[in-house]
């Protein structure tokens, strides 16, 4: 298994693909965190940014790679490996590489230019929303047979929790005003990976305002030491759960 | 050496294997024959564990392959289609393989040598041609020295002195008393490889005989003649074979 997840870090981190993103964040991090005077609200946009990059890419470029490296797979397994092995090493692999580029790209420039407990947040956030779009995207691969359809998958994915989610939130919120409709709401919550990895970090800014309904109410029911620990919980499980899935469903594909 | 019995696997209403049971023995070339879509890919791919049959048993050396993977130490095998992650050369991909086959401390590096592999170990695999990454994937097979070859199309794309080469080794492996398993669609290719024929159509076992029982039967000495003459009508009800 150590084989394999050296092979694939040794292939991954020479791919330009991988080298882009790491350019592309850690030009916007030090532009955003050396313009504005104000560190929260360098961090908070460094925040949005992360937010809005990290799943799509983390998501788009593990589906296109595992679908890529089938043919690859298929000659390993024709070695004496074991199959849970074989696709935990390629995860591994890729998240591996991705959580790279992220802390080389964002987590550099912030603990250089801004270090602070919030900045160490934003890091943590970053790497476990790349886990959890790496492996929601092995569960695509090991669930579609097709490579387009898989790809087509991975951004419905992506653009549901970075964009659709919020609407049906909003008019969730919108429809039950009149009931107490907070602790449901929290629940609603910890189903979107994205929205976790937000309120983590808000909860070490002092932006309340900017917070939003959601992060209000998280910061008001669990204080910040408890609400952390609640979404960093929440989103271990967002990486287990499909890992845990795609190992099971794997063992009975047809390659 | 391997057996298999009763081998059914469908696709959705696709019935690629159905009922088939069939045995190969040490010392053999054993030609699988048919058209696309017959099931010949799958049937390999059931034997390497690549695809989970729905009904049936396979053996190898009288043991029954489930979920461990230790027979496939004893399995060469080479893919139709070899794709190699783009950015590791040919050295990384073989030393890659060497360091997950740490069981085996001897490799046979005939076919790397034959084929000029050293020459360009340093090239990635995204800069090479079809053929070249053919051969990748050939010297692969033939590397841990195993008892079973099962190769898919290993002639097509490769050049006439590489598939020489390639058909010189597979015959001296046979003599050396190990079982060969080989589809390819070009017959001639297999012309002087082969001692069994498997020929399959539609899923189903259609015969599986002794090269030299065919021909005598046939009245050809080519194995595309052969083919074509018990492709004809009603040729295998009248001969009974």
């Amino acid at each position: 298994m150590k084989t394999i997840i050296k092979y694939v870090l040794l292939d991954l981190l020479r791919n330009k693909t991988i080298l882009v993103y790491t350019f592309i964040l850690a030009v916007l991090a030090v532009s955003v965190l050396s313009m504005s005077g104000n560190s929260s609200k360098g961090l908070l946009s460094l925040l949005n940014i992360t937010l809005l990059f990290v799943p799509i890419i983390s998501i788009l470029f593990a589906t296109i790679y595992f679908f890529n490296s089938v043919e690859f797979t298929e000659l390993l397994l024709a070695q004496p490996i074991k199959r849970k092995a074989m696709i935990l090493a390629e995860y591994i692999g890729v998240a591996f590489a991705l959580s790279i580029a992220y802390l080389v790209g964002v987590g550099l420039p912030s603990v250089l230019l801004n270090y602070s407990l919030a900045s160490l947040t934003l890091i943590i956030s970053g790497v476990l929303l790349t886990l959890i779009f790496t492996a929601l995207s092995l569960l695509i691969f090991v669930l579609f047979k097709d490579k387009t359809k898989g790809i087509g998958a991975a951004i419905i994915t992506a653009l549901f929790f970075t964009l659709l989610f919020d609407g049906l939130l909003l008019s969730f919120i919108y429809s039950f005003s009149d009931y107490p409709i907070d602790k449901p709401l929290l629940g609603f919550i910890s189903l979107n990976p994205v929205d976790l990895g937000r309120i983590l970090v808000l909860l070490q800014l002092d932006v309340a305002v900017m917070m939003g309904y959601s992060g209000a109410l998280f910061k008001e029911f669990m204080g910040s030491a408890i609400g952390s620990i609640y979404s960093i919980a929440c989103m271990t499980l967002w990486i287990s759960l499909p890992l845990v899935t795609s190992v099971r469903k794997f063992r009975k594909k047809d390659l | 050496m391997i057996s298999v019995e009763n081998l059914t696997k469908s696709f959705g209403k696709f019935k690629a294997l159905d009922n088939v049971s069939l045995s190969f023995n040490r010392g053999n070339t054993i030609s699988l024959i048919g058209p696309n879509g017959s099931g010949k890919t799958t049937l390999i791919k059931s034997i390497l564990g690549l695809v989970i049959p729905e009904k049936g048993i396979i053996r190898i050396n009288g043991t029954e392959i489930k979920s461990n993977p230790i027979y496939r130490s004893q399995i060469g095998y080479m893919p139709q289609i070899g794709r190699y992650p783009e950015n590791m050369t040919i050295r990384q991909v073989i030393n890659m393989l060497k360091e997950i086959r740490k069981d085996c401390n001897s490799y046979d590096e005939e076919l790397i040598e034959g084929f000029g592999i050293p020459a360009l170990q340093h090239k990635t695999m995204r800069s090479l041609s079809g053929g070249t990454r053919q051969k990748v994937s050939a010297c692969l097979a033939f590397l841990f020295q195993p008892d079973i070859f099962i190769l898919d199309e290993p002639t097509a794309g490769l050049d006439p002195v590489s598939s020489e080469l390639l058909k010189d080794k597979i015959i001296k492996e046979r003599e050396n008393g190990k079982l060969i398993l080989i589809t390819s669609h070009v017959l001639s290719d297999l012309d002087d490889i082969t001692s069994h024929v498997v020929y399959l159509q539609e899923g189903k076992l259609i015969f599986y005989k002794d090269i030299e029982q065919l021909k005598e039967s046939t009245g050809e000495n080519k194995l595309n003649k052969v083919i074509a003459m018990i492709m004809q009508k009603d040729f295998l009800k009248v001969h009974a074979i």
